[in-house]
């Protein structure tokens, strides 16, 4: 069923007989389309799948569902990006997709599971070794256990297993919405507030039939653009750090601070905390703020320029990022990989383009990789720029008018799907009602969700000195797969 | 070279005096709330984390308050939010704020200011969080904070630490690391809970999949805030130590 993006549809009307499903859902993968969300929810006795397929290139959505009552058929094998989504499933629901490559858990949250504790891929032979690394890692991150598989330094496989971050968010929407459910959708992954915190705003705004106004969709923008512009600079200068080249990792540190506290300008923190609610902005900018604005984003612009330039100028940077952690385009698209990550490999995904909203009409942007630190790097410089390029824009043009519309009830028995270009790639909101019109439902898909793999593909038949480089040019979060 | 040269020369000096004289933090910051009248109904009917109590014992948990601003919004009369970023305190308890002043934490006594005042190790252990508390923990060691200048390091191995700094509610699938680490630390040792999960579940109070510090894990610094500004870490890491008060 074709549903449009930020509308609410019948959730009735997505239902299809089983074998109708399956078979849709493989034409429509093997015709180009991408899982955006695959999920199974509670349905009477038994569980409902259902899948979400993006058209990018037509900017079309379409979503199918039915209902299972026992095991059913893995589309893995024929679609690798689907290999998360039906271990998820499995873990969540206990459907058993059969076929399935390797069910695994995925957030040990299950009775009886313990964090860390399954199979691993092995690779057996004299002088074949493991590495294991985490849950508590050398630097201040997150938690998370990753295993290579490795002769000398040479790294066959690396695995990646997550789930310490399980907080049990998701279903915390449930019943809702109510007034902790902003706060789930900003914390979901924090330095990723607006990014999160605009989809979830997104998925209510469509259930309630509200459009939020051109000055609020304008400040979200703003917002949105400066926490990518944060978090790309802060990348570039850990990078910058990660290859022993201290110059550019000072200065890039210093400038996200800068970056950040713009947005604490806007709203008073600097994730962008409490900016956003549904139907609006909490926070307008007068005249004096514009102004200030402006000018911080020309001085830390300027600088942003100075730094990042000596990274492309300097030899050895250039000499460690070339080369390494090659992602190519096919494992890229066959895995269903976004955001910066799949732009850097050749994959023409962005959200604010194919699935346009809001102050994001018009938007234009075309770039392209060879899929390895270099190129997700210098994707990453590209982005800073066309950022600053729609900020600036906006600052000189803010639509005049109200920041908030009346967001009322939901719609009962409907569903939403809405999408955002968060700074690491897309993220899904799935947002389903039941017949009180509040959320029975709530799915959420981080980038991250799809593009561990990625990591765990780029570092194939590198080096372990190159994990750090690696792991830092796709910089993902633990949290928001985890939930 | 030269122009590495050059760019630090552009970049300029960028470290930050601390303690500031004047702190120029945005004005929609919201730092320490002060209680403007005993009435609290209005405000704690308006918190979504049952942050804010009334009656006898009225005050403002700021273990609690994800600094969400809703209170203020809803009863200005009652509580504001000033934009004085020193939060933290030694127990729970003192991070309630009530209608007399707030006071912070002091510092360690005896041995353990004589072997950490100069020269203090900290173990990060992220366990469930949003990863808003890491990177406000981890904006503390680049130029503009300069972490290092008062002998404070986070530290990659536990047995190289003097403590650990907790951020996040502890998910139950993070409890056996985070005891592990506490105990490969040698004693003496501290604990810092950073953050409004470390301290109280944040967020995620309530939930079922996150276990909290455990109880025989004690506490000697709380830092509250969702994250903590940089600052407010730092602060409550300095006075801890002694370097502040």
């Amino acid at each position: 069923m074709k549903i449009n993006h930020l509308s609410s549809f019948d959730f009735g009307a997505s239902d299809m007989d089983s074998g109708i499903f399956f078979e849709t859902a493989a034409s429509r993968l093997s015709a180009g389309g991408r899982a955006v969300a695959y999920f199974a929810l509670p349905d009477g006795a038994s569980s409902r799948l259902v899948m979400c397929v993006a058209f990018d290139r037509e900017g079309r959505l379409e979503v199918y569902s039915t209902l299972v009552r026992r095991p059913f058929r893995s589309l893995t094998p024929s679609f690798p990006q689907l290999h998360l989504f039906e271990r998820e499933i499995y873990e969540q629901s206990g459907l058993k997709p059969e076929g399935h490559p390797w069910l695994k858990p995925i957030r040990f949250n299950t009775p009886g599971s313990v964090p860390g504790v399954a199979d691993y891929f092995k690779v057996h032979g004299v002088q074949v070794h493991e590495v294991a690394v985490g849950p508590v890692h050398a630097g201040v991150i997150e938690p998370g256990h990753f295993r290579f598989q490795c002769h000398g330094e040479h790294v066959f496989h690396l695995e990646i297993m997550l789930g310490y971050q399980h907080r049990g968010v998701e279903k915390r929407f449930i019943g809702g919405p109510d007034g902790r459910s902003i706060h789930y959708a900003e914390t979901l992954a924090g330095d990723t507030s607006i990014g999160h915190g605009w989809a979830y705003c997104g998925a209510i705004e469509a259930l309630a039939g509200v459009n939020p106004p051109a000055r609020a969709q304008v400040l979200r923008g703003l917002m949105l653009e400066l926490e990518r512009m944060a978090n790309h600079t802060g990348d570039l200068g850990a990078l910058a750090g990660d290859v022993a080249f201290l110059p550019t990792a000072s200065f890039c540190g210093r400038l996200r601070g800068d970056l950040l506290n713009m947005s604490a300008l806007v709203c008073g923190n600097r994730f962008g905390r409490n900016m956003l609610k549904p139907g609006g902005v909490n926070f307008d900018l007068d005249q004096e703020l514009v102004k200030e604005l402006k000018l911080r984003l020309e001085n830390t612009l300027r600088d942003a320029e100075n730094a990042v330039a000596l990274l492309w100028e300097t030899g050895s940077v250039i000499e460690r990022f070339e080369g390494t952690g090659v992602l190519v385009k096919e494992a890229a698209e066959g895995l269903g990989i976004v955001g910066p990550a799949a732009r850097a490999s050749g994959v023409g995904l962005d959200t604010r383009r194919n699935f346009s909203c809001g102050p994001y009409e018009d938007f234009t942007m075309s770039v392209s990789g060879s899929g390895d630190v270099y190129s997700r790097a210098y994707v990453r410089w590209l982005e800073i720029q066309k950022s600053a390029e729609l900020v600036r824009g906006w600052l000189d043009a803010l639509p005049e008018g109200r920041i908030e519309a009346e967001c009322g009830e939901l719609k009962p028995d409907s569903a939403a799907v809405s999408l955002v270009e968060g700074w690491r790639g897309q993220i899904c909101h799935f947002a389903v009602t039941g017949r009180d019109g509040k959320l029975r439902h709530y799915k959420v898909v981080d980038p991250s969700f799809h593009n561990w793999q990625a990591l765990a593909m780029a570092l194939r038949n590198g080096e372990i000195s190159d994990f750090p480089v690696c792991n830092k040019s796709f910089n993902l979060s633990y949290c928001g797969r985890d939930l | 070279m030269i122009k590495s040269i050059i760019a630090r020369l552009k970049q300029g000096y960028r470290t930050m005096p601390f303690p500031p004289a004047h702190m120029n933090l945005p004005a929609r910051y919201l730092g320490l709330p002060r209680i403007k009248s005993p009435e609290l109904a209005g405000a704690a009917a308006a918190c979504p984390y049952g942050a804010i109590s009334s009656g006898p014992e009225a005050g403002l948990d700021m273990g609690r308050c994800i600094f969400c601003g809703e209170c203020a919004k809803a009863a200005p009369g009652a509580v504001e939010f000033t934009k004085d970023y020193r939060l933290c305190a030694r127990s729970p308890g003192g991070l309630i704020v009530r209608d007399k002043d707030f006071k912070r934490a002091e510092a360690l006594k005896g041995e353990l200011r004589r072997i950490f005042r100069r020269s203090f190790r900290l173990r990060v252990v992220s366990a469930g969080g949003c990863n808003g508390c890491e990177s406000d923990c981890n904006v503390l060691q680049t130029v503009g904070f300069d972490l290092g200048r008062f002998g404070v390091q986070f530290t990659a191995s536990p047995r190289h630490a003097d403590g650990i700094l907790i951020t996040g509610p502890v998910a139950r699938n993070m409890e056996l690391a985070l005891r592990k680490t506490y105990a490969a630390v040698s004693s003496p040792k501290v604990v810092i809970a950073c953050g409004a999960c470390a301290i109280a579940g944040g967020p995620y109070a309530g939930h079922e999949e996150c276990a909290g510090i455990p109880a025989d894990i004690p506490v000697d610094l709380y830092i509250p805030g969702c994250p903590p500004h940089p600052l407010t870490i730092l602060d409550g890491i300095l006075r801890l130590i002694g370097r502040i008060d």
